[in-house]
């Protein structure tokens, strides 16, 4: 057994699931708010990574400017949504949600292709694609960067959750009618949780948009983002980042020892299977509420 | 109008109980019933393969959804996954020498074992979470169907469904496959439209609205559920089936991909939970409508002279098919199928609609 190797997989692969926790920290932040499982959220990543891509090369805006641009018009876009599709929804089964969720990702994924067509893009943020070396092991910069970002953002909604409008925020997650007989306006929270998820999604679809480059393949990022969610419980930020790292390294070295047994293309195996054995061993996940509707 | 109430009186139960207890929708169940068995005498041909029969298949698979997901409430996102097992055990048998009527059946009773481990996920779970485990699965297949050729022919790689043959005839001709799928089509209809009236339809009802209080009543749910999925399988399996022996003639692992159980739970939902003409509905504008649109598209760029991207084009039966999805469930959460039963409340009492309670 090669220890240094292993611990690459390990690093990588924690890295890796860093990623995955931002994508996975936008779910949260809307199921938290609403119960809403948000499907669509892989498609509100490839949107803001095209629109950063219009924005930069297209308008010609600088790259920094650009993001910024695009943060505005993803959180405006995502209270949209809310607002529209929704929120008139509130209270109808999960099934008519969870439809609603799927439908808003065929139609942002249709309607983005349909405009900027599928041809994959680079963004080009200027990190550097020569690998670093910690000893004798390798790490890619892109995905240090994109870890970083994870963390920070991680950071950032802790503190953010010590606001007043973060207070806010944790009392609708806890009780919808508590805070509506106390004067929170429960609505424009919601809002709120949707416009920030859709600003994750940004920051995840320029990551990921200069990892893998900006084309369809980033809706694919929906199966792991769950797993990560449900991982860690749906409602709870810290168990997002936990959860992607733990699903990172897992995949990693999984895939590692699969890949030769059944001939490559394991990851998702090890993905789905992990989601499926969280559902039935653990279904509020590590750091999850307990009170999960069990038959 | 045309659905009137009055002249309509129940004095015994077997009478109550009918299936079509106002005579306007057994009319509009006859008369449609004897288009499905002209249509291919009046339907130009190319309409009858390429629109006709990929409707009627999808509407006894989406009907099949529609027992599990509208009539027991599970949520099931894998039953492409479920559609792909029948098909490709179908196939194999058929191209082993079993003759269709059998391989058929095989492919229906395959899909039902496989079918029922996903409602091992529904004895733990409800809800999003059974959404959650169900669409892992569908991925889990995908990946088989992906990584195993003995089976598939590997990827990229797909399999050739032999010739169908019904009691020793050879099916070669578009009518032929036409009904085909149309008898499949009805019988699903039929065993749908009777299911209402049985005690296996109610003790569906009663686990959907409420296991507690359905155990209470001494229904099982843990069985009801199991032979919700497996009846429900069967369907899907039979309608994979035949999808692939007379409509895509190959079968590939694409056809069966999680988009295509999405699809699949659209057409339910748009269709409406529960509804069976809403099925109907659903499969017809999840199926045919992008289509539609992206011709007027084409047309229209076309009229005013405008150039429209090629990949553009590609895209837009895709966003329109979401944005269908959306504003469906915008203008009536409960799909078509309710909003076909709020134009034929409307039409029972009129033009005295102010008497209605």
């Amino acid at each position: 057994m090669d220890w240094v190797f292993l611990a690459e997989l390990a690093l990588n692969g924690a890295l890796t699931g860093l990623l995955y926790s931002l994508f996975a920290i936008g779910l949260v932040l809307i199921y938290k708010a609403s119960s809403v499982p948000n499907l669509a959220q892989a498609a509100l990543t490839m949107l803001g990574a095209y629109v950063v891509l219009a924005l930069s090369r297209d308008v010609g805006l600088p790259l920094w400017l650009a993001i910024m641009l695009a943060a505005v018009i993803m959180f405006g876009l995502g209270f949209g949504i809310e607002r529209v599709a929704l929120r008139r929804l509130a209270g109808r089964p999960i099934i008519m949600i969870l439809m609603m969720t799927l439908g808003l990702d065929i139609f942002l994924r249709g309607t983005t292709l349909a405009i900027w067509g599928g041809t994959s893009r680079s963004i080009e943020l200027g990190v550097s694609y020569e690998p670093l070396f910690v000893g004798d092991m390798f790490i890619s910069r892109i995905n240090l960067v994109g870890a970083g970002v994870a963390v920070v953002l991680f950071v950032a909604f802790m503190l953010f959750f010590r606001t007043r409008t973060g207070i806010k925020l944790r009392a609708i997650a806890d009780d919808y009618m508590a805070s509506w007989s106390v004067g929170i306006s429960v609505e424009r929270g919601v809002g709120l949780s949707w416009a920030l998820a859709s600003v994750v999604a940004l920051a995840a679809g320029v990551i990921w948009g200069e990892i893998q480059g900006v084309d369809q393949a980033l809706s694919l990022l929906l199966l792991k983002g769950l797993t990560v969610a449900v991982l860690g419980g749906l409602d709870s930020i810290l168990g997002a980042v936990v959860a992607g790292i733990i699903l990172g390294i897992i995949e990693n070295v999984g895939a590692d020892f699969l890949d030769p047994l059944v001939g490559g293309g394991s990851r998702e195996l090890i993905v789905a299977a992990v989601l499926i054995l969280t559902v039935m061993i653990r279904p509020h996940g590590l750091f999850g509420r307990h009170d999960i509707e069990r038959v | 109008m045309f659905y009137r109430l009055s002249g309509v009186y129940h004095t015994s139960y077997a009478s109550d109980s009918r299936i079509f207890k106002v005579p306007a929708d057994r009319n509009l169940a006859v008369f449609f019933l004897l288009f499905g068995l002209a249509a291919p005498f009046i339907v130009p041909s190319i309409y009858l393969n390429s629109y006709m029969l990929p409707w009627l298949i999808w509407t006894a698979a989406a009907l099949g959804l529609n027992l599990v997901t509208g009539w027991a409430g599970q949520l099931h996102l894998g039953y492409a996954a479920v559609m792909a097992v029948g098909a490709y055990s179908a196939v194999h048998a058929a191209r082993f020498g079993v003759p269709w009527e059998f391989a058929l059946i095989i492919g229906g009773l395959a899909s039902s074992v496989i079918g029922s481990l996903f409602a091992f996920a529904a004895l733990r779970v409800k809800g999003l979470y059974l959404a959650l485990t169900t669409l892992a699965m569908q991925f889990i297949m995908d990946w088989v169907l992906h990584h195993s050729p003995t089976v598939t022919g590997g990827s990229h790689a797909s399999l050739q469904s032999p010739t169908l043959a019904l009691l020793g005839q050879p099916i070669t001709s578009d009518a032929g496959f036409y009904y085909v799928a149309f008898g499949w089509c009805v019988l699903v209809t039929i065993f749908m439209l009777n299911l209402k009236r049985t005690g296996l339809g109610r003790a569906l009802v009663a686990v959907r609205e409420k296991d507690y209080a359905a155990a209470i009543l001494g229904v099982n749910s843990f069985y009801y559920k199991i032979l919700a999925f497996a009846a429900s399988s069967f369907i899907a399996g039979v309608s994979g089936a035949l999808l692939v022996a007379t409509f895509f003639f190959l079968a590939t692992p694409e056809q069966f991909s999680v988009a295509v159980s999405i699809q699949a739970l659209a057409m339910v939902i748009v269709g409406g939970l529960g509804s069976i003409i809403g099925s109907y509905f659903g499969v017809a504008l999840i199926l045919l409508v992008p289509g539609v649109i992206n011709n007027l598209v084409a047309a229209i760029a076309h009229t005013l002279g405008a150039q429209v991207n090629v990949e553009t084009l590609a895209h837009i039966p895709n966003a329109a098919y979401g944005a269908l999805i959306v504003i469906i469930l915008l203008i009536e959460p409960l799909g078509l199928g309710k909003l076909y039963g709020n134009i034929r409340e409307y039409l029972m009492v009129w033009p005295f609609d102010q008497f209605r309670k």
